[in-house]
Order: structure tokens, then sequence, then C-alpha cells
């Protein structure tokens, strides 16, 4: 292909102009954006989104950003899930269908990589942003600036793939690229590069964060909080953050890797040259096993803190809970394999990789049975999150029972690519992880923003999940057993036509599901008076983050609690010790805002988009800013302030005086 | 004894250092670890997929790389003895060992420069094989790393001429004398995986 120094690949002919989906998506993306900047042209909100939002280096607020960024992802995702259940069951009579091969296998694609690195990472690790700390008595993150970093770059990515739906085109190669037909003489396109930098750039992000939060757990709990008085979504989120580091790096390089290959002819993963196609699944599994557990480990922690609260119980057996979520995590690394039991490793390597992943399911169901005992003779309150709760014990019990199946190697060369697969870890995904995040969602929502969420929609779109779940997948692992491989955008298998429509209503079930969320979101919005949270304690909960106003203060606390055990809230509410308003308060130590995080994001997306279409001064010019930010932003050692101590008091009194208003006086 | 403790006991609980940028930048070191373990790793599995190009024997100068090892080790020791003469408040001693320290990283990174340009004319260039492939992003890969160091010196100079010794340097200078010590160790790795193994 020519380049031209100033473009690089890139031509008009990459905007797929002859493409009427693309374009629609393209003109509703550009239309929303529209309407954002005209919004906020219109309310003149340009600087309160700049001073309070874009630098903000409060974990409260990105943790809500990085939601928004998951649930505006979830749309896309949702909409190639509606894409492809559609296709098929269209296509499967003897119709051609109305995605064109290759657009069905960028759609695939790019379902798989939104969900999982745009939309379930987002939303677990902003729950983690907008809890742990709360949870932990902290008033801030260790490093707060990296913070605002890693969730920049993680738009970026997110923005990357945003892009190549309208500029070029996205991977076709499936949501992991295996090669060989990933290298560069099967994929000639942009797409794959697309992929290899939004997974970079937000997987830095992702890192950073790994270090960020291990650091704040270690170092920064409230008095007296030792390792095992810690609530368990602050020990999840500690041991999925460990997950991070010691996992992606290993996607870094593996993808670096996939990337030499590309750019520079190397033979990592070529056929031909000496490369080794095989490593590259061996060495992406060694990031994606651990990947899924940091996925799902917190939202265990979630299920254990929803039980809790709504049962009106300690948790039973915490010290097991915590030990099994150490078993996993260190378990999540001696599994990989069971992703590809059919490369041929030998009876022995598949016999030791199958018997650890059955292992796997023992501290699971050491959990299922806690979350189980925990209920029993509880007053179980039937809100919301404990609908999702409940929904998960059920469906997360189906999916593990159908892994241990396919942990079995034999029973795995026969279901090794094949339907029941894909239903098996949608199984375990949805039930597991988006159960999960919705549950924690509708959880601390009202910590996140001083408002519950209407609890109608949310029935709404917990049933329609729930049903829509399994009606769009158990037809899937029937469609397994009966031989069905996946990926396919076309079958001429009568059979399956009837059992491929039935998926495709599921899909729509659980859109009603998604569209009630936005709704209620919406909705509450528009209700926030009369669904306030004043206390700041809606759910009576156990844990420090109810201790203190909802939403909190930009400084958390305005004194620092003091932990005697686990449920630390709850001791205290129950010695009548919560906090109450003070006399007097001490000034607070606080970090600043800083707009380096969001410029090194923006900029990160020129390197990208530049690396992409081999546009090299534009790329150079990207990075040596990248550094030049960081390097000016070295310079800068004022990253902190005292917060005055009339201003604490003031705003402690506005959050006690809803009660008691006399005290304001 | 109320469940709330007067915020001035722990004034320092939220923002002030207390260890924790060194535990991050520790956390951080560990995934730089994980990192080059998975390209050694990849290496050592692409080591004899030469593709009917040359082998490490024939291509490996170990007298070469032995000096280049010197540098790195050397470099190691004066950034000790600069961290010495900071934990002493001496300034100016700080700047001597740290421009030799900057010198012998720097006269490293230019023998790699001069050892990759030197392979890339023979033909052995990281196109050429498989195993050529895992050597060049191996030993890249941590002359990136020794690179930024340099950078971080760089900048490390700068700030220190600027505003000394205070809390905020010191603590940098161990920073990257932690990165220092680190890639050392790295290229210990390197050197014995790499080199001692394939020259054999």
């Amino acid at each position: 292909m020519n380049e031209s120094f100033l473009f690089g690949k890139l031509t008009l002919d990459a905007i797929p102009f002859h493409e009427p989906i693309i374009m629609g998506a393209v003109g509703g993306m550009v239309l929303a954006g529209l309407a954002v900047v005209g919004a906020l042209t219109y309310f003149k909100a340009w600087k309160l989104l700049w001073d309070e939002w874009l630098t903000s280096v409060d974990h409260k607020k990105i943790g809500i950003m990085y939601i928004i960024l998951a649930l505006v992802m979830l749309l896309r995702g949702f909409a190639d899930a509606l894409m492809m259940r559609s296709q098929q069951a269209i296509a499967s009579a003897g119709a051609a269908g109305y995605l064109p091969p290759e657009h069905f296998d960028q759609v695939f694609t790019a379902h798989g990589v939104i969900m999982i690195f745009f939309m379930a990472m987002p939303f677990v690790i902003g729950l983690m942003n907008i809890v742990m700390p709360l949870q932990i008595g902290a008033r801030d993150v260790a490093f707060p600036y990296l913070n605002s970093l890693s969730f920049w770059l993680t738009a970026a990515g997110a923005m990357l793939v945003n892009i190549s739906l309208a500029i070029g085109e996205f991977a076709h190669a499936g949501w992991l690229a295996y090669p060989p037909l990933s290298e560069l003489p099967f994929s000639p396109g942009v797409g794959v590069d697309y992929y290899i930098w939004a997974l970079q750039i937000s997987g830095i992000g992702t890192l950073l964060t790994g270090v960020n939060f291990i650091t704040t757990i270690l170092k920064m709990r409230a008095p007296g909080m030792k390792l095992m008085h810690m609530p368990i979504f602050t020990w999840t989120t500690l041991c999925a953050n460990m997950l991070i580091v010691a996992a992606f790096p290993i996607l870094t390089v593996t993808l670096a890797m996939l990337g030499l290959d590309r750019y520079f002819g190397m033979h990592f993963f070529t056929h031909d040259g000496g490369g080794n196609p095989m490593m590259y699944v061996n060495l992406i599994w060694a990031w994606g096993h651990p990947e899924v557990y940091i996925l799902v480990i917190p939202c265990f922690g979630i299920y254990s803190e929803v039980v809790a609260t709504f049962s009106g119980k300690s948790l039973f057996g915490y010290k097991s809970m915590v030990y099994a979520t150490m078993c996993i995590t260190v378990l999540s690394f001696i599994v990989w394999l069971h992703h590809f039991f059919t490369m041929g490793s030998g009876a022995k390597v598949n016999a030791f990789f199958g018997i650890t992943t059955m292992i796997i399911s023992i501290p699971t169901g050491v959990k299922i049975f806690n979350w189980l005992f925990t209920m029993y003779r509880g007053r179980v309150r039937l809100e919301v999150p404990v609908l999702w709760t409940i929904g998960f014990i059920i469906t997360f019990a189906i999916g593990g029972m159908t892994g241990v199946l396919m942990a079995v190697p034999p029973a795995d060369f026969v279901l090794h690519n094949s339907l029941f697969l894909i239903a098996h870890f949608h199984n375990a995904i949805i039930g597991g992880v988006v159960f999960g995040v919705m549950a924690g969602f509708s959880y601390w929502f009202p910590k996140a923003t001083g408002f519950k969420l209407d609890p109608f929609l949310g029935k709404v779109s917990f049933w329609s999940w729930f049903i829509g779940f399994y009606i769009a997948f158990m037809p899937i692992y029937a469609l397994g057993l009966m031989g069905m491989t996946r990926r396919l955008a076309h079958v001429d298998n009568p059979v399956w036509h009837a059992y491929l429509i039935v998926a495709a209503v599921g899909a729509v079930i659980i859109g009603v599901g998604i569209a009630a969320t936005v709704l209620q979101v919406v909705l509450s919005i528009v209700r926030r008076d009369k669904l306030k949270d004043t206390t700041g304690d809606p759910w009576n909960g156990r844990t420090l983050e109810w201790a203190t106003s909802s939403p909190p203060a930009f400084y958390n606390f305005a004194n620092v609690p003091v932990v005697k055990g686990i449920d630390a809230f709850w001791t205290m509410k129950q010695e009548g010790k919560a906090p109450k308003l003070e006399p007097s308060y001490a000034k607070i130590h606080m970090p600043k805002n800083t707009g380096t995080g969001f410029i090194i994001g923006i900029l990160s997306i020129g390197l990208g988009f530049a690396l992409t279409w081999h546009i090299w001064w534009m790329a150079a010019g990207a990075f040596l800013a990248m550094v030049g930010m960081t390097i000016w932003h070295s310079f800068d050692e004022h990253r902190d302030w005292f917060v005055p101590s009339e201003t604490v008091a003031r705003t402690e009194a506005l959050h006690f005086g809803v009660k008691a208003p006399e005290v304001v006086q | 004894m109320t469940a709330i403790v007067k915020d001035r006991e722990f004034a320092h609980a939220d923002h002030s250092d207390a260890g924790k940028t060194p535990l991050g930048f520790w956390i951080y070191l560990m995934s730089d670890c994980v990192l080059f373990a998975s390209i050694f790793a990849g290496f050592v599995v692409l080591r004899d997929n030469l593709n009917g190009g040359p082998a490490g024997r024939e291509l490996f100068d170990l007298s070469f790389v032995a000096v280049e090892t010197g540098l790195l080790l050397v470099s190691s020791l004066t950034y000790g003895m600069a961290m010495i003469a900071a934990n002493a408040g001496n300034l100016r001693t700080v700047f001597v060992w740290l421009a030799l320290t900057f010198l012998c990283g720097f006269g490293f990174v230019s023998m790699e420069v001069h050892e990759f340009g030197k392979l890339i004319a023979e033909g052995a260039g990281p196109d050429r094989s498989g195993f050529l492939s895992g050597f060049f992003t191996l030993v890249g890969t941590h002359g990136l790393h020794v690179t930024s160091g340099l950078v971080w010196m760089g900048v490390m100079f700068v700030q220190l001429a600027l505003r000394g010794l205070t809390a905020v340097n010191r603590t940098r200078l161990l920073l990257l004398s932690l990165f220092w010590h680190f890639l050392d160790i790295v290229w210990i790795g390197v050197f014995s995986i790499v080199y001692l193994m394939g020259a054999a």
C-alpha cells in the first residue's frame, strides 16, 4: 500500500460511506456528541466540566466517569450482540442475512473486545474507585493523579475502538486476535492495529490502577483496621489488583510481539521464519484466564456485601471467604491451558490443567455456601441488589457446572469452539460479572449520587436480564451439543433455525433490561428529590462507606474513623458511636486537581491513531508530547492543599443539618 | 473513648508520603519483572528457531558484551555511591556520582546500539528468524528501559540543581536507584541466558 508522509495509510476511502449500517451508527454517535457539546454550551457547563470532572482526582468522581464509560460501551457492545443474534436468526434458513461475512467478523470481534475491556473492566474498576477508599476509611487513593491518568488512558482506548467504526475498520480476528489470522498477510488492514493500540493504551491504565489500589489498601487503611478487618469487597479488590499487576504485563508483551511482527516483520507468531503461533495462544491465555478472575472476584465481593447487609447479619464464614478468594487468585494462574486442550500438549499436561481447573470449583463452592448460610435465618430484604445476587447464585452455579464439564479434556475435545463454550462463558460472565456490577450499581448508587435508583424499573431490569439470559443462552447450549461452532455468519441447517430464533428473542428481552436500566437512571435523576438519601446509610449498612454522607464530601471523612473489627460501621451503630456533628474540626490535607491525566489521555488517542495509520510524524509528536507532559508534571510539587477547618465544619453541618437543623445555628 | 479520633493524630494518614511511593514503585517494578519474564519466556521458546539464519555463537562477541556488562555493573556501584552522598546531604558529590552513572549507562546504550547496527548490517536483523526477533526484543526492551532511566536521570539533574536534596527529590533518587539496580539484575539474566548460553 502506498503511504504518504502526511497521512500515512489514511485516505478518504477509509470512511465506509457505502455501508449504511456503519454510517447510521457513526451518524448516531456524531449526533449524540453534538447534542452533548450543544448542551454543555447552552448550560455554560464547559468550565464546570473541566474543573469538576475532567481534571478531578477525586476517586468518587473518577469512579462515576468509569461507570458512565462502561454504560455507554455496554450500549455499543449490546448493539453488536443484537446484530449477531439477528443475523444468525435470519441467515440460518438459507437466507444470506444482512451482514456480509467481513462485517460479521468485525461485529463479533468488537462485541468481545468492548464487553470485556471497555464495559466489564471500567464497570468493575469504577465500583472499586467509588467504594474501596470509603470502605477502608481513607480520604483518597494512594496516587490520585495516577488514578486520573488511568481513567483517561482507559477512555482513550475506548475512543480508539469507536473511531475505528468511522475511519477504517476494526479487527475481524476474534476478541483475542489469534495469529496467524491476525498477522499482516492475513489481516493487511488497520483493524488489528486499532485493536493492538486500543488495548495497549487502556492496558497501561489498568496496570497503573493495580499499582495504585494495592498501595492504597496496604498503606491507607483507617487506624485499627487490620487486614482481617477489611470488608470483603476490599479484600476482593486487593486480590483482583494483585492479578492485574501480575497478569497485565503479559498482555502488554503479547500484543507488543504481535505488533512487532506486523510493523517490523519479526517472527514471533508467524508460520514461517521460525515463529510459533501457539506461543501467542499460551501467552494470551496466561493473561486471559487471570483476567476472567480480575472481573469476577470483585463481583464476589459485591455479592458478599449485599448478602450481609440485606440479611441483617454478619457474613457467614468471613475468614473462609478471604481464604477462598486467595485460593482462587493463586489458582487462576495455573489453569490457562484449559482454553486450548486441543492444541495437543499431551495427555499428562492436559490432565494437570483439567484437574487444576476442577479444583477452582472448590473455593467457589465455599463462597456459594457462605452466601447461602448468610441468608439462612436472616431477615432478607428483597431489594434490587438482592435479586441480582440470588439470580447470580442460581445462574453462576449452572455456569460453573458446565465449566467443570468442559474442564474434562476428552469432553472438551468434543465441545471446543462450539456454541456450548459460548453459552458457558456467557453464563459465567453475565451471571457472574454483569449481575454483580448491576447489584453493585444499585447498591452503591445512592452513596455515589445521594439518591436511590427507582426500585420498580430496577426489578424490571433484573427480571428481563434473568429471563432473557436463559431464553438466549439455553438454546445456544443445545446448539453447541448439536455441533454448531462459534462465529458462523451463515448456516444452512433448518433444525438449528428455531433455536437461533429463540436465542434472538432472548437477546431482545435482555435489551428490555438494558433499556429499563437507562430509563431507571434518567427517571431517578428526574425524581431525585423523592429518592433522596439524607442519612448516608440508606440500606442499614455494615461497612464504613455508609458512615459518611451521600454523596460523601470530597474529603470522605471529616474525622478518620477508628476500626476494631469487621463490620466497623455496624459496631459503631450498635455502640451508639456513629459519627455525629462535632463542635470543631481539624483542617484536612487533600490533593489538588490536575489536567495532566486528561491531556495525556487525549495525546494517547493521537498516538494510537497515528501508529494505526503509520502517520509517523504524528506518532513521534504525540509520544514526545506525552513524555514532555509527564516531565512537566514532575516539576509541579504543589499538588496538595489544606481544607480549612471552617469549610469542613460547614460541610458537616449541612450533612447533619438535615436531621438536626438546630445544630446549624 | 469515642470511636472517632481527632484527625490531628492521623494528619498524615492521607497525603503525606508515609512510604506509599516506594511501595507503589516496588509493585510497579514487580509488574516490570513479569514483563521481562514474559519476554524471556518468548525468547527461550524461539531460541532454536534459526530459520536457516545465524545462531548466537556465530553472532555474539562475548568480550564486547563483557565490557557492556561491566559498564552497567559499575554504574550500579556509582549510583550506590550517589545514594550514600545523598544520605550524607552532600549535593555536589551526588552530582559527581550521578554523572558517572549517566556516562556508564550512556556507554552501555551506545554499545548496544552499535551491536544492533552491526547485526543488522550483517543481515542478522530482527526479521531474519524467530531467534533474532526474540533476541532484539529482549535486549532492546532492556535497552529502552535503560534509556528511559537516562532520561529520568537527566530530569533528576535539573530538579536537584533547582531544588537541592528536598524530601521529594530524595524519594525520587531512591526510586530511580531501585529502577537502576532492577535493570542491572535483569541484565544479569540477559547476559547469562542470551549471551553465555547462546555463545556456548
